[in-house]
C-alpha cells in the first residue's frame, strides 16, 4: 500500500520534472533564436558603418570627429562579448547615426545625391530592424526569466542550472526611430 | 491586441476556411444532383460538379497566390530604385516585429495607391504594392499600410480570402456551364417531352442557382469587411502609430481614379476598394451590404480615436 503511494508520488514528480525541463529548454532556445536575429541586424549595421563614413566624410568636414567616434564604437562593439558593455556601445552607435541623419539637413549636396539617399534608407531601415529585434529579444528574455522564477519551475531551474538570460539595454531607451523625409 | 489574439483569429480563420470548402462542395453536390434529376444524367453531372469543386479547391490552395499575382500583372521589385527598396525594407522590418517569416514582395505598375497580401500561410505569403502607393506615401504611412497587410498574413486572412474568391468563382463557372446546358438541353428535348414537370424543375433550378450566387457573394463581402478593421488594429499594434495609417488611408481615398484591369474576383484583396465604389456612413443598409470594404472614413475615425486614447 505505502509502497505504491510512494511510487505514484515519485512517478508524478518525475513526469512533472521532465515536462518543466522541456518547457525551460524550449524557452531558452527561443531566447537564443531571438538573440541570433538581433545579432544579424547588428552585424548588418557593422557592415553599413564603413560605407556611411566613406560616403559622408567628403561632404561632412565638420562632423569628422563624430564619424571617427562611430567607427571606433563599432570596432569596440564587434569585439565585446559582455552584454552590458555591448548594449551601451550599440546604443551610442544608434545615437551617433541618428545625429548624422539629422545633420545631413545642413548638407544639401549630400542629401540630394542618389547614393546617399539609398544609404540613408538602409540606415533608417537597419535602425528600425534593430529596434524591433531588440524588443523581440527582450520580450523573450522577460518571459524566460519570469518562467524561471515561478514555483515549482524555479526548483527544476536550480537543479539543472538554468540561469536567467540577460537583457540588452541600450544607452538611451527609445522607441523605433521614425524619421520621415 | 496581444499575440494571443492573432493566434485565436488565425485558428478561427482556418476553421472558417474549412467550413467554406465544405459548403462549396455541398452546394456543387446539390447542383449536380439537381442536374442529374432534371436531365436524367445518371450521376454524370454530380461527378462533374464535384470534380470542379475539388480542382478549384486544390488549385486555389496551392496556386491561388500565383493566379492572383499574375492576374494583376505584379512584378519583382527593383532594389536599385529608392522607393521599391524602401518598400522591401519596410516589409522586412515589420516581419521582425511581427515574428513572421519574410513574405515575397511584388510591385504593380499602377499609379493608383493600393496594396494587398495573398498566399496560404505565413510561410507562403506575398505582399504587393502599387507604384502609386510607394510614390504617394511617406515612410511612416507606408509602414502603416504594410503593417495592415502583414496582419492579414499573420491572421491567415489571406487563406480565407483566397478560398472565398474560389467559392464565388466556382459557382459562377457552374452557373455559366448550366446556362449553356439549359438552353441546349431544353431545345433538344422539346419535341420528345411534354413540358409540365420539367419546366417546374427548371424554374426551381434557376432559383437555386441565383440563390447560391447571391449567398456566395454576400459571404465574400461579410467575410472580407470585418477583417479590414482587424488588420488596421493589427497594424497599429506593430507600428504603434495609428495616425500614420489614418493619413495613409486618407491619401489613398483621396486618389479618385480607379485601378485599371482589376476583376471583381480579386477586388476584396486590396486595402482599399480598387473600383473606388463610394460608400459613406450615410449610405443605405443596402449599399452597405454590397460593398467589399468598410467605409474608409469610419476606419480613419477609429484610428484617430486610438491615437487620442493612447496619448491620454
Amino acid at each position: 500500500m505505502w509502497i505504491s503511494i510512494v511510487l505514484i508520488v515519485i512517478l508524478v514528480l518525475g513526469v512533472a520534472t521532465v515536462l518543466i525541463y522541456n518547457a525551460l529548454t524550449r524557452w531558452k532556445i527561443g531566447v537564443g533564436e531571438a538573440f541570433a536575429q538581433l545579432d544579424v541586424q547588428l552585424k548588418r549595421r557593422y557592415d553599413l558603418v564603413p560605407n556611411l563614413v566613406e560616403t559622408v566624410k567628403g561632404y561632412m568636414k565638420h562632423e569628422r570627429e563624430l564619424l571617427e567616434k562611430i567607427a571606433e564604437l563599432r570596432a569596440k562593439a564587434m569585439n565585446t562579448s559582455d552584454m552590458k558593455t555591448r548594449g551601451t556601445l550599440e546604443g551610442e552607435i544608434s545615437e551617433g547615426i541618428k545625429k548624422i541623419l539629422l545633420l545631413v539637413e545642413n548638407y544639401p549636396d549630400l542629401k540630394a545625391s542618389e547614393n546617399f539617399m539609398i544609404l540613408q534608407e538602409e540606415l533608417v531601415s537597419t535602425e528600425n530592424r534593430i529596434a524591433y529585434a531588440r524588443q523581440y529579444y527582450n520580450d523573450a528574455v522577460k518571459n524566460f526569466n519570469t518562467l524561471c522564477q515561478i514555483f515549482p519551475v524555479n526548483l527544476v531551474a536550480h537543479i539543472f542550472g538554468f540561469k536567467p538570460a540577460e537583457f540588452l539595454e541600450f544607452a538611451e531607451e527609445r522607441g523605433a526611430v521614425s524619421i520621415s523625409f | 491586441m496581444s499575440a494571443l489574439d492573432f493566434v485565436k483569429i488565425a485558428s478561427r480563420n482556418k476553421r472558417r476556411t474549412f467550413l467554406l470548402v465544405i459548403i462549396l462542395i455541398l452546394i456543387l453536390f446539390g447542383i449536380g444532383r439537381l442536374l442529374d434529376s432534371v436531365f436524367n444524367g445518371g450521376g454524370v453531372y454530380t461527378i462533374i460538379a464535384l470534380t470542379i469543386a475539388l480542382i478549384q479547391s486544390l488549385v486555389s490552395y496551392y496556386a491561388g497566390d500565383k493566379i492572383v499575382l499574375s492576374s494583376v500583372r505584379a512584378r519583382q521589385p527593383d532594389l536599385g530604385d529608392y522607393e521599391e527598396r524602401q518598400f522591401v525594407n519596410v516589409v522586412q522590418e515589420l516581419c521582425i516585429a511581427a515574428g513572421i517569416p519574410q513574405p515575397k514582395c511584388y510591385v504593380m505598375d499602377d499609379p493608383s495607391p493600393n496594396a494587398f497580401a495573398t498566399g496560404r500561410d505565413p510561410k507562403h505569403a506575398s505582399v504587393c504594392a502599387t507604384k502609386g502607393l510607394l510614390k504617394v506615401l511617406n515612410r511612416e504611412e507606408l509602414e502603416g499600410v504594410i503593417g495592415h497587410e502583414l496582419s492579414h498574413v499573420k491572421n491567415r486572412d489571406i487563406l480565407t480570402m483566397t478560398m472565398v474568391s474560389v467559392l464565388a468563382g466556382a459557382i459562377v463557372i457552374i452557373a455559366d456551364l448550366l446556362r449553356y446546358n439549359l438552353f441546349y438541353g431544353a431545345t433538344r428535348s422539346r419535341d420528345r417531352d411534354n413540358g409540365g414537370g420539367r419546366i417546374i424543375a427548371l424554374l426551381v433550378f434557376i432559383i437555386v442557382v441565383i440563390f447560391a450566387t447571391i449567398i456566395s457573394h454576400l459571404m465574400t463581402l461579410a467575410v472580407s469587411r470585418a477583417r479590414e478593421y482587424m488588420a488596421d488594429a493589427g497594424s497599429v499594434s506593430l507600428t504603434r502609430n495609428p495616425l500614420a495609417l489614418a493619413s495613409a488611408l486618407e491619401k489613398i481615398s483621396n486618389y479618385s481614379k480607379p485601378m485599371v484591369g482589376i476583376s471583381d474576383a480579386v477586388s476584396h484583396f486590396f486595402i482599399s476598394d480598387p473600383k473606388k465604389r463610394k460608400l459613406s456612413e450615410k449610405d443605405s443598409l443596402w449599399a452597405n451590404l454590397w460593398s467589399t470594404h468598410p467605409p474608409i472614413e469610419k476606419r480613419i475615425a477609429i484610428l484617430r480615436q486610438m491615437a487620442g486614447a493612447s496619448s491620454l
